[in-house]
């Protein structure tokens, strides 16, 4: 078994980044026009890596299966973001950051990322103010901090309740200048499909003009992906509608190791189910908890409303069970609590929702307070519900939210194919087996201004490229097969539609691979999934034809993609004999009930190489932990 | 909160492609009052696919109302009859048992059909091109906290900023003006210290922008402010046309 090299440079941590981009090669910058570079995906991570690198002179190609760059699923982003900008004075610095992020993805996360994410975290608070980002101010005219789960200081800076808008916005600004440049050319409504890999270097891609039907070729000298993340394997997330895992999954097939896919964050503040025809699961912003406290009836099958349970008959199970982080526990713990309430058949009517009750925050800051901070999200869940929260509690349930997850890259971003880049929530970097909250913003945005145009600078200026026509056998040959796969989606005109399929796995997901996982539901899941697989081959139903605007031909794909990540998820999960993070193994716990995490046999990230569907080898990168002392995570 | 289902007639507007002449089509449904507008639309398309018929194009992704994607005219108005909503957060107990829905595209000249529901907005990014943005370069700014920026100010320039691109004011207004729109990502720059140097020549270019691609002007009857999702004041508007004289009396003139 090999391993996989993490390039991590040597030396004391807090100048690991600084030597490194020390050391990288430089390109000349009458020369840097001459390299094409191809950004997939225009989030936060690829809207401002594409900027970066328009503004420092390359031919930057932007491809969003989107209209438009500023709908990115980041937008919809709504607690903050965090730097160690200390603006608080509460104890907070780079060091505390790193630590608390190491801590809170259960060491599972390689400690040199980490700590340059911490380290960059506070220019990217200053890029995004220069960009017009208008942050909350206190009176005094300085920005606002809030606190957010897993953390004991306030760091997380916001824009009201809509912080991934304002920052998407700025980087969209950004983004647009280069366009108007001519540094930077939108290819927006290209769904890429497939990945050119010429002499072992990404050499270019292969999409689908979405308007139009036809296959387009596009060549580069480097190819970077920002394509989000993939929690809509689940069907029902609080993801957008669109957003999938096609891009990272197509590339995985042409040699991109994926890692740590188990690593899936079920968020503890979502609206519960309403219905069967129910589309997506709405967040409320964890930032709720600091103000709102976690309930629910201590009887089992308590149907009476909230004001009708006494104090006596309540229970703040987090309060109780964590005194010191109380309702601001990590994610994780947040979520497999409220579970775990509910299957004893203590939540909201006996079902699957806990309650989120203001009232004590209320009655101590007074209604406008809360409305200033949290006003568009009590909107938000007024519109859903029909019930308002600043009179009865809010119901809420998990979902899930974010995927840790993601194509392994090294120290430089690089995956394990030359000159295949990855940011944002679509590699596994930074996050270990569990995100905190506030830290994803800051993940795209760091790999797009500040790492990505040092390393891929290096890549360029230390390797030699031949030159390549998209004419070329290899981008003939992958055209082909995306023509092929279009064709056949559409030929087989069964009898179950795409959602049909979609819904079905998920069910499975959730149930299987979801909040908590054991070995025998797992191997259910495996020979589930890969009959379900089967199945849609042979009996899936895709209308419309593939000369034009054919959605449920998009959703077919993503579906087919889905129906091999999620067996490798199960996989992964399966392997993992430990709980770490958002990965809950029920035969791996402690006397209370915490995740045991075994460092001895697993102390590594596991990257998978794609073999066939259904079959993968795996590759281990071992894990070192040298400041930040391993230990039984504790938020007691 | 659920109640009995509601049944519906729907008249939903198919276009197959941008030339193509469009016509109203009659859809039958019995929905629950739970459901969102555009769920009651998947449950519809889930049918049409399985009677292999081809399913209503609509656009829509962050189904919260924030990523400005989602955008029907139901019943003649834009984003339906919940004032300060997006499409998307449309719920079906706002309507009546047996009432008839009329659904159509955002129309303007400058937004053409797609296909069905779908229009192409990407005339509102050009205008962002053309200015809708503070010209600084990754790196080498100052410390967040150098410059204050009063709560007020911070929060007016907020208020601006929200708009989500959803182009519901272009739809609304009988002249298809973007005003509110321009206005909008005009009045936050002017708000903030950040904004300042390029001001002027930010408005001027926009303006421009916005006039070569077809959008109207503004005739002052404010359907656009009743109408947006967000409810961006059309105290922007005049906003606008105050930075716009302003400009164009110390004229720098605009790079095309
Ligand atoms: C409701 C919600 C609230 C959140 N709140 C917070 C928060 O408060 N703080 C925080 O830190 N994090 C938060 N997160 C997480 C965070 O928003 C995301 O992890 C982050 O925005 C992802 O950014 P990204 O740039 O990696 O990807 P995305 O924003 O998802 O962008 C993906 C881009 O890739 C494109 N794309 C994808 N596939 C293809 C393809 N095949 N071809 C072409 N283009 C493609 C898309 O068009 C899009 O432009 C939240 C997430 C959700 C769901
Ligand atoms: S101003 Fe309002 S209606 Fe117009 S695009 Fe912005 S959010 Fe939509």
């Amino acid at each position: 078994m090999s391993t996989l090299d993490s390039k991590i440079p040597a030396g004391p941590i807090e100048s690991k980044w600084t030597n490194h981009k020390f050391n990288l090669k430089l390109v000349n910058p009458a020369n840097k026009r001459k390299y094409d570079i191809i950004v997939v995906g225009t989030g936060l991570a690829g809207a401002s890596a594409a900027a970066s690198l328009g503004e420092l002179g390359y031919n930057v190609k932007a491809f969003s299966f989107h209209d438009s760059p500023r709908r990115a699923h980041s937008i919809a982003a709504q607690g903050g973001i965090n730097a160690a900008k200390n603006y608080q004075n509460d104890g907070d610095s780079i060091f505390r950051l790193f630590y608390d992020t190491v801590k809170g993805g259960d060491f599972r996360a390689r400690e040199a990322n980490v700590y340059r994410l911490a380290e960059v975290s506070n220019n990217i608070i200053d890029q995004c103010v220069a960009q017009g980002v208008p942050f909350a101010r206190e009176y005094g005219g300085l920005l606002d901090n809030r606190s957010f789960g897993g953390a004991q200081v306030s760091r997380t800076f916001y824009a009201r309740g809509q912080t991934g808008q304002q920052l998407l916005l700025g980087a969209y600004s950004a983004l647009s200048r280069q366009i108007h440049a001519g540094t930077v050319k939108m290819y927006s409504r290209r769904e890429m499909l497939d990945l050119v890999v010429i002499d072992g270097l990404a050499r270019g891609i292969v999409v689908r003009n979405l308007i139009t039907g036809e296959i387009e070729k596009y060549s580069a000298h480097a190819v970077v992906l920002a394509t989000g993340g993939y929690s809509n394997v689940f069907f029902l997330s609080t993801n957008a509608m669109n957003s999938n895992a096609t891009a990272i999954w197509r590339a995985h097939k042409r040699g991109a190791f994926f890692a740590n896919p188990c690593y899936t964050q079920i968020h503890p503040t979502c609206l519960p189910v309403h219905g069967d025809n129910q589309s997506k699961l709405t967040l409320m912003s964890e930032s709720l908890r600091n103000d709102g406290r976690v309930w629910v009836s201590k009887i089992k099958g308590d149907t009476r409303k909230a004001k009708d349970i006494p104090e006596t008959d309540r229970d703040y199970y987090l309060e109780r069970k964590y005194p010191s982080f109380g309702n601001l526990t990590p994610r994780d713990i947040a979520s497999r609590n409220a579970k775990e309430v509910c299957d004893e058949g203590r939540g909201v009517n006996g079902g699957h929702g806990v309650f989120l009750d203001f009232s004590d925050a209320i009655n101590r800051l007074g209604q406008k307070a809360i409305e200033e901070k949290y006003g568009n999200l009590f909107e938000i869940y007024e519109t859903i519900t029909g019930e308002n929260p600043y009179q009865v509690p809010m119901k809420i349930y998990p979902a899930p939210h974010y995927t840790m997850g993601g194509l392994w890259v090294d120290y430089n971003l690089m995956s394990s194919v030359n000159g295949l880049f990855v940011l944002g929530e679509a590699n596994f970097s930074d996050h270990g087996a569990n995100r905190l909250g506030a830290s994803a913003l800051m993940q795209g945005l760091a790999d797009g201004y500040f790492v990505i145009p040092y390393t891929l600078g290096n890549y360029l200026a230390t390797n030699k490229f031949s030159s390549v026509s998209v004419d070329q056998d290899e981008f003939k040959k992958d055209e082909q097969g995306v023509n092929d796969l279009v064709k056949r989606l559409l030929s087989i005109k069964g009898k179950r539609t795409v959602d049909d399929f979609h819904k079905t796995l998920g069910r499975i997901m959730w149930n299987k691979v979801g909040m908590a996982r054991n070995e025998k539901g797992l191997k259910e899941a495996i020979s589930e999934i890969k009959e379900l697989r089967e199945e849609f081959w042979k009996d899936v139903n895709v209308v419309g034809s593939d000369k034009d605007l054919n959605q449920t031909l998009e959703r077919a794909g993503r579906v087919a993609d889905y129906l091999e990540l999620g067996e490798l998820m199960a996989s992964d999960a399966l392997h993992r004999n430990e709980s770490c993070g958002g990965h809950f193994r029920e035969e791996y716990q402690t006397e209370e009930g915490e995740a045991k995490r075994d460092d001895e046999n697993y102390r590594y990230a596991a990257a998978w190489e794609f073999q066939e569907a259904g079959k993968w080898d795996l590759h281990k990168e071992q894990l070192e932990f040298e400041y930040v002392k391993l230990s039984q995570r504790s938020y007691k | 909160m659920s109640g009995t289902n509601l049944n519906l007639k729907l008249k939903v507007w198919r276009q197959a492609s941008p030339k193509s002449v469009g016509a109203f089509v009659d859809y039958q449904v019995s929905v629950s009052p739970d459901s969102s507008f555009l769920e009651m639309l998947d449950e519809i398309n889930n049918n049409l696919e399985k009677n292999n018929q081809d399913p209503i194009v609509f656009e829509s992704d962050c189904r919260e109302g924030i990523c400005g994607t989602c955008g029907l005219v139901i019943n003649g108005q834009p984003h339906g009859p919940i004032p300060r909503i997006a499409t998307c957060q449309l719920h079906m107990r706002n309507f009546k048992d047996g009432e008839t829905i009329y659904v159509e595209p955002f129309r303007a000249t400058a937004f053409p059909v797609i296909k069905d529901l779908a229009v192409d907005r990407s005339a509102f990014d050009k205008i962002i091109q053309a200015g809708g943005y503070i010209s600084v370069n990754t790196g080498g700014v100052p410390d967040a906290n150098e410059i204050p920026i009063s709560k007020e100010i911070a929060a007016e320039a907020f208020d601006s900023a929200a708009c989500i691109g959803c182009g519901a004011c272009v739809a609304a207004c009988k002249n298809s003006s973007a005003m509110l729109f321009v206005g909008a990502k005009v009045s936050q720059f002017a708000l903030l210290p950040q904004g300042q140097p390029e001001r002027e020549k930010r408005v001027e270019a926009m303006i421009a922008k916005m006039d070569e691609l077809g959008f109207g002007a503004c005739s002052n009857t404010y359907a656009c402010e009743a109408e947006c999702p967000k409810g961006i004041s059309v105290k922007n508007i005049a906003r606008l046309n105050r930075e716009f004289v302003k400009a164009k009396l110390k004229s720098q003139n605009v790079e095309a």
